[in-house]
């Protein structure tokens, strides 16, 4: 099938940038995304133009790598994958497809469709851990988990950080990023302990990187790859407020 | 302690609780207006008048323009914040699959707080005195203002964006104040969907049933 | 050289860890600050060393190639993490872990390294509970195990079929709290191009930083690598696309020993390549075959949809020739056996290349909920990619590379030939043997991080406690930075036509089909013409667009690429040598009657440990004989 592509190219964080326009005549419907643009790349590569740069690498929606913004979706139209899961079937013959980075203040474009994501790491920095030794844990059934909590911590757990929450939020909030890991250690009696400083510490982090506020939208919700859910926001904001 | 007052989900808590006061309010609002259809102007009369001279009434009165001032300077606060936090958007915009009313809540706010200026220039500013007019008298002015069709336009729309504005907030404000439950959140927001058509509905029937039917 | 001392601690068998602990040097609390600690890779093993040692008081600094150290390829593991805890009490005990990964490693690995990987285990299951990993649990609160990969016992603990990623965000919490404290500095998106000696120490990193180009000196008093194995050699593999060997491959041009190249398990449950633009096989998780058959119809070329074949019109191949384990026979009996059907044109799906993988008799006996929780995501996630819906029709799936027992060779303390330099995780080769046991690497990787290498590493770092600062300034990191500025330039500089992934597909073919699953000595000689023409087209014919002083795709990749010519290279001339089939390395010419696998224990019972010893020279063996006082050396059989 035949293609239109529209992509942001942007040579690094402080060109500008702007969208390009390319023609695709035989994209194959069994092809990922991604490798749809792999075959761009290829053709770039032998025209000896700079081919388009993205992260990616696990390829199967785990690593939370790959992410762009495609026809004004994160991870494009198909709900609950990431974007090296999608498949060229759910495109159509003829159809002009925009692919543009992550939009967030907290995320600037490093080059092309790249983005830094390191904002995401230093909330994780500020408390997403539960502070024990090598060596120093107890023997590990001595901590009975009600299996219902457990479960749920689980699905909170999933996330894979790929950002497409702030993505596709109005706000570029990352509250539903947040909100899984303090959901995660709020719901286990190991991350009760420290679960005060915990959220203290990422929820200043959080703002003081500038992240947008949770307007309750739902766009996180819809878009997430991992479907976590956007009562894990009402639960950190619980957990705020217990925590003064 | 600033860390605490400072932060977002802070604002946030005290914008909800703040917009959840405002919501109480709207009822008793709307059941003393509902007393301009009664021909008599007398019940309505004298409840406008226990409302303007009640010391209670009158220490609610001023919490309740405190709140309305918090609500707002937050929420205007908040969305140049959020508008910061995102410097360049999507060309191919946004179809994520969302809550629909929740994307407007600043237009639909200052809409509100627009028509709520103009009520004030009409009602309020008269009882304290600022605006000519005779308070005791506002049954008869409500009466007036219906008669113009420009001014039933412009009530119908803002509390119709009233309506949609109240929608998202009903339950959003529980979100935010983090009660949310397996059972009870769908619970409210049915409460949300008939309290956003009743309240704003029965403010617009006053009009309505005046202009048409009077 | 001298012959290689593996340093195994004396004494009996379970007690070799708890002596080596109680004897080892230690280092003084004030001098651990002093003392500065590369590690390269963030997996499980890299994440769990760095936050170890940071926990101990070491300077540690940490890079990986990805922009987030939770990137690392380990989060895509999915049935499980062993550990002999027995808390099913069905007979399970350190004893008979460790028997399961020597046997299951075709009697190739090491007792000694393999009995304390078992019996570390069990502190790492306690310390990721303890670390918030959410584990499966049972009604009455305590841990949830299954039985998993070919073995009789449920030891294998698990998050649904996302246990890799739980352990390691787990590791990554753990690595948070360090870099807060400021133990540990991170230095994501780097890509380590040299490893630089000074006096026969290893001493420091070359590294290039891949947002601005720019190229960076790193020093330390020691250097450890955990940056995974070299699976993506076949280009198409369970492995992340990026995942690479170029690290731990630079280690050993400097003098690390490669161990056992060719060992490279397949896994026999991918979803097969659909079309020529494949850049990944993605792995379905080895927990499917507890309630999957595995069959192709017993008529050569019966194109009818699967769901029309009749039943004794089916072949269920693994229970016909292994009545005993059924579709439970290890990984690399699975994947042979799956080859020779589709080899002998049985295989189903256009290509010919894939078998069933049916879940309808167990839908039917279970019913539909029951395997939608065992399996929901896999279900889920395999229609995502084909489009079938395997509660409807049998999933499709075929063979993989998927993990390498092989690696950089490393003694009991895991310390490579070189002084000062340590490999931990999949980048070692120290305890799968020729054949790696499902669930058994993130417990390896886990146990080398956190609760090995920070014992093991004093021993080397209590004699540098007077070396003091190394500075990047010394000529020994100014050739080796400019070994690695000359060689981004030399391909830089080549300007042909084609793009690095074209070469490394074309490389990956030829490995799969001379030095995958089957090998045989014409092969395996052509394999090494073949791999010699493509490097040359490569150094000739390659295209980069860009600059080398920019974020390059490109560049980074072509660097890898060119690596995997030579790790190719070596891993065939370990296969030509290795004449016997052990494990998941199997050659044609050595099988029994039935077509099972036949190891010469007489004359191939080593670790082949292989020296480089400079561009277009023949590597050189050096063989570590493995001795068995615990366990008799039998013949594997799943039958």
């Amino acid at each position: 099938m035949k293609l239109t592509l529209k992509i942001w190219r942007q040579k690094n964080a402080k060109a500008a940038g702007g969208f390009v326009t390319y023609q695709m005549n035989d994209v194959s419907p069994e092809m990922a995304f991604l490798e749809m643009l792999d075959a761009l790349n290829k053709k770039l590569v032998e025209e000896d133009k700079e081919p388009i740069a993205f992260d990616h690498d696990c390829r199967e929606g785990i690593c939370g790598s790959c992410g762009m913004y495609i026809n004004g979706h994160p991870h494009g139209p198909v709900p609950a994958i990431t974007t090296c899961h999608l498949s060229m079937r759910f495109f159509k013959d003829g159809e002009t497809v925009w692919i543009e980075p992550w939009r967030a203040k907290p995320f600037p474009v490093i080059r092309d469709l790249i983005v830094d994501r390191t904002a995401f790491d230093k909330i994780q920095f500020a408390g997403g851990f539960i502070s024990i030794n090598t060596g120093g844990a107890p023997e590990a059934n001595l901590i009975p988990v009600k299996k219902e909590d457990s479960d749920n911590a689980f699905d909170s757990a999933v996330c894979v950080g790929c950002g497409a929450c702030v993505a596709a939020c109005k706000n570029a909030s990352a509250m539903l990023f947040v909100s899984a890991k303090i959901s995660q250690f709020a719901l286990l009696p190991q991350g009760r302990i420290e679960a005060r400083d915990r959220v203290r510490s990422m929820v200043e982090k959080m703002d003081e990187l500038g992240f947008g506020n949770c307007s309750n939208t739902g766009a996180c919700e819809a878009e997430c790859p991992k479907e976590i859910k956007i009562s894990n926001i009402a639960r950190l904001n619980r957990e705020f407020y217990k925590a003064y | 302690m600033s860390k605490v007052v400072f932060a977002s989900i802070s604002k946030k808590f005290t914008m909800a609780l703040a917009g959840l006061f405002l919501i109480t309010f709207l009822p008793v609002h709307l059941a003393i207006n509902l007393m301009l259809l009664k021909s008599d102007p007398v019940p309505f009369t004298q409840a406008a008048h226990f409302m303007a001279t009640f010391p209670l009434v009158k220490i609610m009165e001023l919490v309740l323009f405190a709140t309305i001032l918090i609500h707002v300077s937050y929420g205007i606060y908040l969305q140049i914040v959020n508008w910061l936090a995102r410097p360049v958007g999507y060309a191919g915009g946004s179809k994520s699959e969302t809550s629909f009313f929740s994307r407007f809540m600043i237009w639909t706010g200052a809409t509100i707080f627009t028509f709520l200026v103009l009520h004030f220039f009409n009602f309020y500013f008269v009882k304290i005195g600022l605006v000519k007019g005779d308070p005791e008298n506002f049954y008869a002015m409500a009466h007036g203002l219906f008669k113009v069709p420009a001014y039933n336009y412009i009530y119908l729309i803002c509390f119709s964006v009233l309506g949609f504005h109240l929608y998202h907030a009903f339950s959003s404000a529980f979100q935010t104040l983090g009660l949310n439950h397996r059972i009870w959140t769908p619970v409210v927001k049915t409460v949300a969907l008939i309290y956003s058509i009743i309240i704003p509905a029965g403010f617009a029937v006053i009009p309505i049933i005046l202009w048409f039917f009077r | 050289m001298a012959q290689l001392n593996a340093k195994i601690p004396e004494g009996p068998l379970a007690q070799k860890w708890t002596k080596y602990k109680a004897s080892v040097k230690l280092v003084n609390p004030a001098n651990k600050k002093k003392l500065e600690i590369i590690i390269v890779g963030t997996g499980l093993s890299g994440a769990g060393a760095a936050s170890a040692l940071g926990e101990l008081g070491y300077s540690v600094k940490s890079f990986c190639y990805q922009d987030s150290p939770r990137r690392a390829h380990s989060v895509a593991a999915q049935g499980g993490i062993n550990a002999a805890k027995n808390y099913q009490n069905d007979g399970d005990s350190i004893y008979r872990l460790f028997y399961d990964m020597i046997k299951g490693g075709d009697y190739r690995a090491r007792e000694g390294n393999v009995y304390r990987a078992a019996e570390v285990s069990n502190q790492v299951i306690d310390h990721f509970t303890a670390l918030g990993v959410p584990f499966a649990r049972d009604y009455g609160g305590t841990l949830d195990t299954r039985s998993f990969g070919g073995v009789q016992v449920s030891r294998t603990f698990y998050s649904s079929g996302q246990t890799g990623q739980q352990c390691l965000l787990g590791a990554y919490s753990s690595l948070n709290r360090q870099i807060k404290k400021g133990n540990v500095t991170l230095y994501p998106r780097r890509e380590m191009l040299d490893l630089v000696l000074i006096d026969g120490k290893a001493r420091g990193i070359i590294t290039r930083n891949l947002i601005t180009g720019e190229i960076e000196r790193h020093s330390a008093h020691a250097v450890i690598l955990a940056t995974g194995g070299y699976g993506t050699i076949y280009y198409l593999s369970t492995l992340a696309v990026n995942s690479n060997p170029s690290a731990a491959w630079k280690a050993h041009k400097k003098g690390a020993f490669f161990a056992n190249p060719s060992f490279i398990q397949i896994h026999p449950t991918s979803v097969p390549q659909l079309n020529e633009f494949q850049s990944k096989l993605t792995l379905m998780s080895e927990s499917l075959r507890n309630d999957g058959r595995m069959w192709v119809p017993k008529t050569k070329g019966d194109k009818r949809p699967a769901n029309d074949i009749p039943e004794d019109e089916r072949d269920y191949y693994l229970e016909r020739r292994y009545p005993t384990f059924g579709n439970l026979v290890p990984r690399d009996v699975a994947s042979r056996a799956t080859k020779e059907r589709c080899d002998a044109g049985f295989g189903v799906g256009e290509t010919g290349l894939a078998v069933n993988l049916d879940f309808r008799d167990s839908i039917k006996k279970l019913g539909k909920k029951v395997i939608a929780s065992r399996y929901g995501n896999l279900f889920h996630m395999y229609k995502t990619i084909t489009g079938i819906d395997p509660f409807e029709e049998p999933m499709r799936i075929y063979p993989a590379g998927h993990y390498t027992m092989g690696g950089l060779w490393v003694d009991y303390e895991l310390m490579t030939t070189i002084p000062g330099l340590f490999a931990i995780g999949e980048s070692n080769f120290s305890d799968h043997g020729a054949n790696r046991l499902g669930a058994s690497s993130l417990m390896q990787a886990s146990g080398d991080g956190y609760f090995i290498i920070p014992v093991t590493i004093n021993n080397y770092l209590s004699d540098e406690i007077r070396t003091g600062k190394i500075s990047t300034d010394r000529a020994e990191f100014e050739a080796a930075e400019k070994d690695s500025v000359e060689r981004i330039n030399k391909l830089m500089s080549i300007k042909g036509k084609q793009n690095a992934s074209s070469f490394h597909k074309k490389l990956g073919k030829v490995m799969w089909d001379y030095c995958g699953m089957v090998r045989n000595e014409e092969g395996l000689k052509k394999a090494l013409v073949l791999i010699e023409e493509l490097r040359k087209e490569f150094w000739s014919d390659l295209n980069i667009p860009g600059t080398e002083a920019e974020l390059n795709q490109e560049l980074e990749k072509a660097g890898r690429v060119a690596d995997y010519f030579e790790v190719a290279e070596l891993l065939v001339t370990d296969a030509l040598n290795r004449k016997e089939s052990c494990g998941a390395h199997f050659r044609e010419e050595y099988q029994t009657a039935d077509g099972e696998a036949m190891r010469n224990d007489e004359n191939f019972s080593y670790v082949a440990a292989w020296e480089y010893k400079g561009a277009g020279e023949p590597h050189i063996l050096h063989k570590e004989e493995l001795h068995f006082e615990e366990v008799e050396v039998k013949v594997r059989s799943y039958k």
